[in-house]
């Protein structure tokens, strides 16, 4: 590499390191927006009476109306598909979310969403300008592996909000763990951008990688979505058994998604995600068939990737098997989630194998 | 409660929350044989061992134990990420009983360091699998009938189902069910029609998928059982310059499967031409590799034409199933030994061992045979060599490199005389220097002869004994040779079971029901229903579009109210 080259890498990934710590401002911005939300939210009324439980039958029928192509008036004419929840759940409606229906807390909210897409964008480009600094996939260590981490949670959480998803509920947590994500990369895991060791100089990079930092930033948002639905669904349940939840407890239960649907985005979000890290592993087996002489050796990170497959098969499991449905399903997939984390930090800094890199 | 999502229930007898007897009785058998799932048994049915067996076998099959041993299997893994495992890293397990010496009894009886051979984890996925089989069977048939059957009629009350629609029109009971038919036919339901309505089903593929992802399990576990069995791996360390060929007597080291023979080597060679190390220069990864490639001069079978090859560390070359890998390099400083008259009786390149990232190597001169001391008594030579790439410098207190590439290249020798105890007959570690029969040159101050040479140095025995000449520094490899068999059959089976999976999660399962008779005031009024499993989101937006489609070949009736019943919608939308 000539001098002249190695100074724009130096300097392309100082950028890079810029674009992150400017992200990191821009997350902290939106993280005090929701705040301001949340706030505002608890003072509204509306919140409380949405979300009351209503008597199973009354509410259990919201109407979806079936849009066509025509004016208002053709849309009278069509006719109304209702919808009915499945066994086993309570009919209660969703909450109002964060803003708790007040305009002021919408609007907060708004804008905090707007910073986190904005945040997004800092950090996607900081990103690429790492990858540039250093020609090559931006995934050769775990500073680089934890901020493409949280740029893709963060990406795909603004996609299902593209996608006019019910997901804003979850952009206060979602942020807070980006910038605890960033924290700790920028102050511990910080590794100056270089070159790859040969065993990683390989096209499977790009396939094995990507695709296990993607599992892991979605599989995320999943295991959030189980969280919440543990915390709500005792909420209702005492509710439905005619107990009391405390006042800060309910001011932020009640404005959640209902547990059925928390529950639901959690299943989908997970079961979406599964196959691909079915992918993944497969993937790595073949990386590692090339570059170690074995597909499989039972590597520290090979076993955790197994035991985290293997835990959330268990978790598609439950949810087909009497007894397990509802919260020891969630435990499971919050089990398999802790091993992925487990897989991604304990392993990496705590146990030594085939899979250590450049740094950490 | 509102409704009873049959489907999922009837896999898992949910207690009392599903117990409605109104809506069971309703829905029939709408909602039967969605699933294949097995369902759950309560206890041992009818009396004696049979009673018995057949429950234990029902236990085993059933899906609470599949999930438990599922669950046991990922806890079972992972001792073996704590404990170091001996086919992993030997020496690491002799290090760790080192370490906790009170635990190793207790370890060696729980067999921590062989987790994935160990009798308790072999028990747990070999009931997993034994449960699997016993699982897909009856799945199969089942899936097998429920492919021939037809859809089931409509329930009584269509209203009760998780999604429904109605309206009333100017047509025809049968005009709409010809309609509703052909129109679910063209969106590829199996429709069946029943006296006053039609029934539909779509998603057979689900069913089907999830057998293959369970199938694959199977197939992917047998491949790995039989690459087990018939696989080899062998080791061997080539000179530049030298070459290997494919057979038994070759390697350093083999490890075969326990049904491999050696005539399943496929005969090749190969000579090494030439080998590029390349590491990072500066910064503070300086010394880290960035890029191995060997050279090879390739011969396939005992007479083929020589190929030129490369051999990388992601890029094995293979050959008839077989795979040539690049794990390992090192040096091999090439030493000359002259005796006292000078003649030389040894020349030769000896590979030393790193011992580190910078390839601080050891290793061991050997000189068995032609050396004559001043007196003519033969004798035998021995030098422990240090082989440092890049030496820090006189002065530095260190003999370790500070860099892999030879930038400054030293060779550390001691010197021993006497017997080398390689007749011995025992089999001798060619790096290490067995010093029980040897004696130790001694310089002038008693102490024991040793010297540190640059290439191209000699260093002269003590009284005429000899010299040594370190005359350049050769390099070598390692490779190992793997033949791995199944697993192609394992690629297949991991590549289907993700297409299975794709097909078992993604795709819904569901009954759309569409019933139309004519109304008191003699209008048809049209119901559509539909069921899936409890997790379908889309079934009220399929149904919506069916219901939108259909309603424009039937459109309301003018004179009768658009919407019977006006609902409020609580909070907006939701499905
Ligand atoms: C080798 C271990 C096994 C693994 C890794 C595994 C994995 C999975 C996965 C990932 C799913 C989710 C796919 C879906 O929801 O459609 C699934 C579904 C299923 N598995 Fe397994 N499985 C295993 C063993 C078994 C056994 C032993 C049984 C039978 C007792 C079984 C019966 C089922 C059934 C019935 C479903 C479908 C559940 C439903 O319809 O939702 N599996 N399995």
């Amino acid at each position: 590499m000539t001098p002249l080259a190695a100074a724009a890498n130096e300097n392309l990934a100082q950028i890079s390191n810029y674009l992150v710590y400017s992200s990191m401002a821009v997350y902290t911005l939106a993280f005090f927006a929701h705040i301001a939300e949340w706030t505002f939210g608890s003072r509204s009324k509306v919140a409380r009476t949405a979300a009351a439980l209503t008597g199973a039958e009354a509410a259990s029928a919201p109407a979806v109306q079936v849009r066509g192509k025509g004016g208002a008036t053709a849309v009278l004419d069509r006719p109304k598909v209702t919808t009915r929840s499945g066994a086993g759940t309570r009919d209660v409606p969703d909450g109002p979310g964060a803003a708790g229906g007040t305009v002021q807390g919408d609007l907060y909210g708004r804008i905090a969403v707007s910073l986190t897409a904005l945040a997004f964008l800092v950090e996607a480009a900081g990103v690429v300008a790492r990858a540039m600094s250093v020609e090559r996939a931006p995934w050769g260590n775990m500073y680089e592996f934890s901020i493409t981490f949280s740029t893709v949670a963060v990406g795909t959480y603004l996609a299902l909000l593209a996608l006019k998803k019910n997901v804003r509920w979850m952009g206060l947590i979602l942020v807070t763990t980006v910038l605890l994500d960033l924290g700790i990369a920028v102050t511990w895991l910080y590794t100056d951008s270089d070159q790859l060791v040969p065993a990683l100089h390989s096209y499977w990079l790009w396939i094995h990688v990507s695709t296990a930092i993607f599992c892991g930033a979605v599989f995320y948002l999943g295991a959030a979505g189980a969280v919440l639905y543990l915390f709500r669904d005792s909420y209702e349940a005492k509710l439905a058994g005619g107990g009391k939840p405390g006042r800060i407890a309910s001011s932020v239960l009640e404005r959640l998604p209902s547990a059925a649907s928390l529950d639901k985005f959690s299943y989908r979000i997970n079961a979406a995600v599964f196959p691909l890290w079915t992918f993944t592993i497969i993937a790595g087996a073949i990386w590692a068939g090339d570059a170690w002489g074995r597909y499989w050796g039972w590597d520290p990170k090979e076993v955790w990737s197994f035991v985290t497959w293997v835990a959330y098969a268990c978790y598609l499991h439950a949810r087909a098997t009497a007894g397990w449905k509802g919260r020891k399903a969630a435990y499971l997939a919050l089990f398999a989630f802790a091993c992925w984390i487990w897989n991604y930090y304990g392993v990496n800094i705590l146990l030594s194998g085939k899979h250590s890199y450049a740094g950490v | 409660m509102s409704t009873t999502d049959k489907a999922s229930t009837e896999a898992s007898h949910e207690p009392a929350e599903s117990a409605d007897p109104g809506d069971s009785a309703a829905l029939g058998d709408a909602g039967a044989q969605l699933s294949t799932a097995p369902v759950e048994d309560r206890g041992p049915v009818g009396i004696g061992v049979i009673g018995w067996a057949r429950w234990f076998w029902r236990q085993l099959t059933s899906m609470r134990v599949a999930l438990i041993l599922l669950f046991l299997l990922s806890l079972g893994a992972i001792p073996g990420s704590l404990v170091p495992q001996t086919n992993v890293d030997a020496l690491k397990v002799a290090e760790w009983k080192d370490e906790h010496s009170s635990y190793v009894a207790v370890a060696d009886a729980l067999q921590l360091f062989d987790v994935y051979s160990s009798v308790w984890f072999s028990a747990i996925y070999l009931l997993l699998f034994i449960s699997l089989i016993g699982c897909i069977i009856p799945r199969a048939w089942q899936f097998v009938g429920q492919l021939r059957g037809r859809p089931p009629g409509a329930p009584k009350r269509l209203d009760r189902l998780p999604a429904h629609t109605t309206w009333s029109t100017g047509k025809t009971p049968e005009e709409v069910l010809a309609l509703a038919k052909s129109l679910l036919g063209e969106r590829r339901f199996r429709t069946e029609a029943g006296t006053d309505h039609v029934a539909a089903e779509k998603g057979y593929l689900r069913e089907a998928g999830n057998l293959i992802f369970h199938v694959s399990l199977i197939v992917m576990l047998v491949a790995f059982a039989w690459g087990q069995y018939f696989k080899s791996e062998g080791g061997k360390l080539v000179l530049r310059g030298s070459g290997f060929s494919n057979t038994l007597t070759q390697y350093d080291d083999f490890k075969p499967g326990t049904l491999f023979h050696p005539d399943d080597l496929p005969p090749f060679s190969f000579t090494l031409d030439r080998f590029d190390a390349t590491y990072e220069m500066s910064g503070p990864q300086r010394g880290t590799p960035r890029d191995f490639k060997a050279y090879v001069t390739f011969r396939d079978g005992a007479h083929g034409a020589p190929q030129k090859r490369e051999i990388q560390v992601n890029k094995p070359l293979e050959v008839d199933g077989s795979k040539i890998y690049l794990l390992g390099h090192g040096y091999a400083p090439i030493i000359s030994v002259t005796d006292p008259t000078g003649k030389v009786i040894y020349k030769d390149a000896v590979p030393v061992l790193p011992q580190d990232g910078n390839l601080t190597s050891t290793g061991a001169i050997k000189v068995t045979d032609g050396y004559k001391d001043k007196d003519g008594k033969s004798e035998q030579l021995g030098f422990n060599a240090v082989f440092v790439p890049t030496f820090a410098g006189e002065g530095m207190g260190t003999m370790f490199s500070q860099f892999p590439a030879p930038l400054n290249p030293k060779l550390m020798l001691n010197a021993f005389h006497g017997s080398l105890g390689v007749d011995s007959g025992l089999p001798q570690n060619v790096y290490r220097l067995d010093t029980t029969k040897l004696v130790p040159f001694k310089d002038e101050s008693g102490q024991q002869f040793k010297q540190k040479l640059a290439p191209g140095d000699t260093m002269t025995l003590p009284n005429g004994a000899g010299t040594v000449k370190f005359e350049g520094i050769e390099r070598w490899a390692t490779f190992s040779v793997t033949h791995q068999p199944g697993s192609g059959l394992a690629l297949g089976g991991a590549i289907a079971a993700i297409a299975g999976l794709a097909g078992s999660l993604f795709i819904q399962r569901r009954r759309i029901w569409v019933r139309a008779v004519t109304g008191k005031d003699g209008v048809t009024v049209v119901e559509m229903a539909g069921l899936g499993r409890s997790e379908s989101a889309r079934l009220p937006e399929e149904l919506a579009d069916l219901a939108a489609t259909l309603h424009q070949q039937a459109p309301s009736a003018p004179t009768a109210p658009a919407e019977p019943r006006v609902e409020e919608t609580p909070e907006g939308e939701r499905g």
